[in-house]
């Protein structure tokens, strides 16, 4: 504001933006711009396998012949076919049985976690370990642990005088089973307790404080403070944790490889070994096109579990 | 309805000393207020009374009743928290029935109550609400609906109304009084803002750094604070606290002012005190410099320097005065406390 000295005069000049700039003003040319990067990927790490996959399992398309339209026969010679059923129905009680270990293990850590503990985060690093180790690689640990000879778990127990041969843990149907769903739940735990420990931590201590004064014994303050305030993140959790189990594949197949005789097959372990090393890859598909009922069943089930709790939304009330 | 006694009550968390050694007594029926600036120890010494601290030292009584081993629920007590605490994912009703149902108690019985708590506390239409769906106040009073249905000996309050805007701070303030004096319930209040002790308490406890600076009628602090620092936190504004030395002719503080004394001080060091309502306008009066004038419409406070002595005064006249301008005030002299160099009353 100064006038005593002449000061040069300067008017900023409007400057016509060029053509490069106008372009990136426009906001659809933006939008595409922006979206085709994620799209794209999209496109074709997803759906044009999901496309192809799906197109396969109508077909009788094998590795190094290209195949023909074949409508569900897929299906039909897969609805005769025992070994089939067997992998539906111990894909549906491994995910099963799984799911219920981890939560209640994985619950149980959470709440213990969420204690106070001398050295807590490293106790949490630590339950972190089992799923940060890549699966192939706890899976040959395990494989270890069951293996008929040397089996770490037998010779223990013939150690400590408790059985005077190894443990046959997956060469017979059932053992294999079970241990399987054992090394699942080992492997899933720290998802499922990292996950609920967050939504823990997220309850105010103050309603704890409030149920204590209002006579709530430790199973009441869990029974109705805890467990419905974990609801919405359990709801959540378990929809994926049924998702990753029910797809699981590395830790079968690096075990047991579906065996002994096709018993310990997941439907996605099926498919593979139907597709690529049987070389049918029509009839792997539609095992794998198979699955999407019950993936569709579990969000579902998430879907409408979450939709139901209307505490949480501010709306007015009905 | 019972009294609470507070016996040299100590608390510590690992080396860190909370509390040294507090006394308090609280008769049957009484509205005390614990007052202090952050970390002066009363939340926690309301949450021991509440049991949801354990006690280094010393006893608490509810009722006659030594409780130090009693677990919360066996104290007969009520608690609102600060954020209220109610349970998000139960309606307004189910909130205040959680008690009576882990009590089991039968349903028409937890329906009378939490009707005869809602009817007091205007909540009628809104029991079938989540607390989402409520304002401030309403939760505020559904928190105190939850402390009513249990018929506690003792209601204590933890802050309750820090979350609250300005104008519904004031409102729940009488509403709080009036539900108190209702139900003639002991109560245990806990804040940080002096106002809502002098307007709500029958009894204000000071506290100070794990010490309890003074205690009695809010009244009677004003009047008579027994040291520095009840007589700075008690009032607003604050009392104009001046050091500097008793001499004849006046008080000579630091920066340099002179000012009058009441008859029989003594000399030495000592901390004058003067509330700034208790300054008065006079012709005769020390010529004080303005610094800033600031009408509140029902009065003016105005910041002064006597030399480079600064002083707040508070006038019911209009003072038009602009910064720089010569005011004459003088205290008045009846009101004028003195301190001695450790801060207690001379």
């Amino acid at each position: 504001m100064s006038t005593a000295t002449a000061a040069p005069v300067w008017t900023k000049v409007r400057q016509q933006p060029g053509a490069l700039a106008r372009l990136f003003d426009n906001k659809a040319f933006l939008i595409v711009v922006c979206l085709l990067p994620a799209v794209g990927l999209l496109l074709t790490f997803l759906t044009y396998p999901l496309g192809l996959g799906v197109y396969l399992a109508f077909t009788d398309q094998t590795i190094g012949r290209r195949g023909i339209w074949i409508g569900i026969e897929n299906f039909e010679f897969l609805a005769e076919d025992p070994i089939f059923w067997n992998a539906v129905f111990y894909s549906v009680f491994y995910t099963a049985v799984a799911t219920v270990g981890k939560f209640a293990l994985g619950l149980w850590l959470a709440l213990l976690l969420n204690q106070h503990l001398p050295m807590k985060s490293l106790l949490r690093a630590i339950i972190l370990l089992p799923w940060i180790v890549p699966t192939v690689l706890s899976a040959i640990a395990f494989w270890w642990i069951y293996d008929p000879q040397f089996s770490i778990i037998s010779w223990m127990l013939i150690e400590l005088g408790l059985r005077e041969t190894n443990v046959d843990f997956i060469n017979t149907a059932w053992p294999a089973r079970w241990s399987l769903i054992a090394a699942n739940i080992w492997r899933g735990i720290p998802f499922v307790a990292i996950s609920l420990l967050a939504g823990l931590q997220t309850i105010s201590p103050s309603l704890y404080e409030a149920a204590l004064l209002d006579g709530a014994t430790p199973w009441q303050r869990f029974r109705h403070i805890t467990f419905p305030m974990l609801m919405p993140i359990l709801a959540i959790v378990m929809t994926f944790s049924i998702i990753f189990t029910f797809t699981d594949f590395q830790l079968v197949y690096s075990i047991t490889r579906g065996g002994p005789v096709n018993s310990t097959h997941l439907m996605a372990t099926l498919a593979f070994q139907r597709g690529i090393p049987g070389g049918q890859l029509g009839e792997g598909a539609a095992i794998a096109v198979a699955m999407i009922p019950f993936l569709v069943f579990a969000t579902l089930f998430s879907y409408f579990a979450l939709a139901r709790r209307k505490w949480q939304q501010g709306e007015s009330n009905d | 309805m019972a009294t609470v006694s507070v016996r040299q009550v100590r608390k510590s968390f690992g080396s860190t000393k909370i509390l040294h050694g507090v006394d308090v007594e609280i008769a049957d029926g009484e509205f005390v207020v614990l007052v202090g600036p952050s970390g002066c120890g009363k939340s926690t010494l309301l949450r021991m009374i509440a049991g949801l601290e354990n006690i280094t030292g010393g006893e608490i009584a509810i009722g006659g009743r030594v409780v130090n081993a009693v677990p919360p629920k066996d104290r007969d007590i009520a608690m609102v928290f600060q954020n209220y605490a109610l349970y998000p994912h139960m309606t307004v009703r189910e909130n205040m029935a959680f008690s009576m149902k882990l009590a089991k108690a039968p349903a028409d019985v937890m329906e009378q109550e939490v009707q005869r708590a809602a009817k007091i506390l205007g909540l009628e239409a809104l029991l079938d609400r989540y607390p989402r769906q409520l304002s401030g106040g309403q939760r505020q009073r559904v928190a105190m609906g939850r402390a009513i249905v249990r018929h506690p000996q003792v209601f204590l309050f933890d802050e309750p109304l820090s979350n609250l805007d300005a104008k519904l701070r004031v409102q729940m303030r009488s509403e709080i009084r009036e539900l108190q004096q209702r139900l003639a319930t002991t109560t245990i209040y806990v804040t940080h803002d002096q106002i809502e002790a002098m307007t709500m308490a029958d009894q204000i406890v000071v506290m100070n750094g794990g010490r309890i600076e003074q205690s009695g009628a809010p009244l009677a602090l004003y009047d008579r604070p027994a040291n520095t620092f009840v007589a700075g936190f008690i009032g607003s504004p604050a009392m104009n606290l001046l050091r500097g030395e008793v001499a004849d002719g006046g008080f000579r503080a630091e920066g340099g002012a002179i000012l009058p004394l009441p008859p029989g001080a003594h000399r030495g060091a000592a901390t004058y005190g003067i509330r700034p309502e208790h300054l008065v306008l006079a012709d005769d009066g020390i010529p004080a410099a303005i610094v800033i004038v600031e009408p509140t419409g029902s009065e003016t406070q105005v910041s002064l320097r006597i030399g480079e002595t600064p002083l707040i005064g508070a006038f019911r006249e209009r003072v038009a005065g602009r910064p720089g301008d010569t005011l004459r005030i003088k205290p008045d002299l009846s009101l004028v406390h003195l301190f001695g160099p450790d801060g207690a009353r001379l």
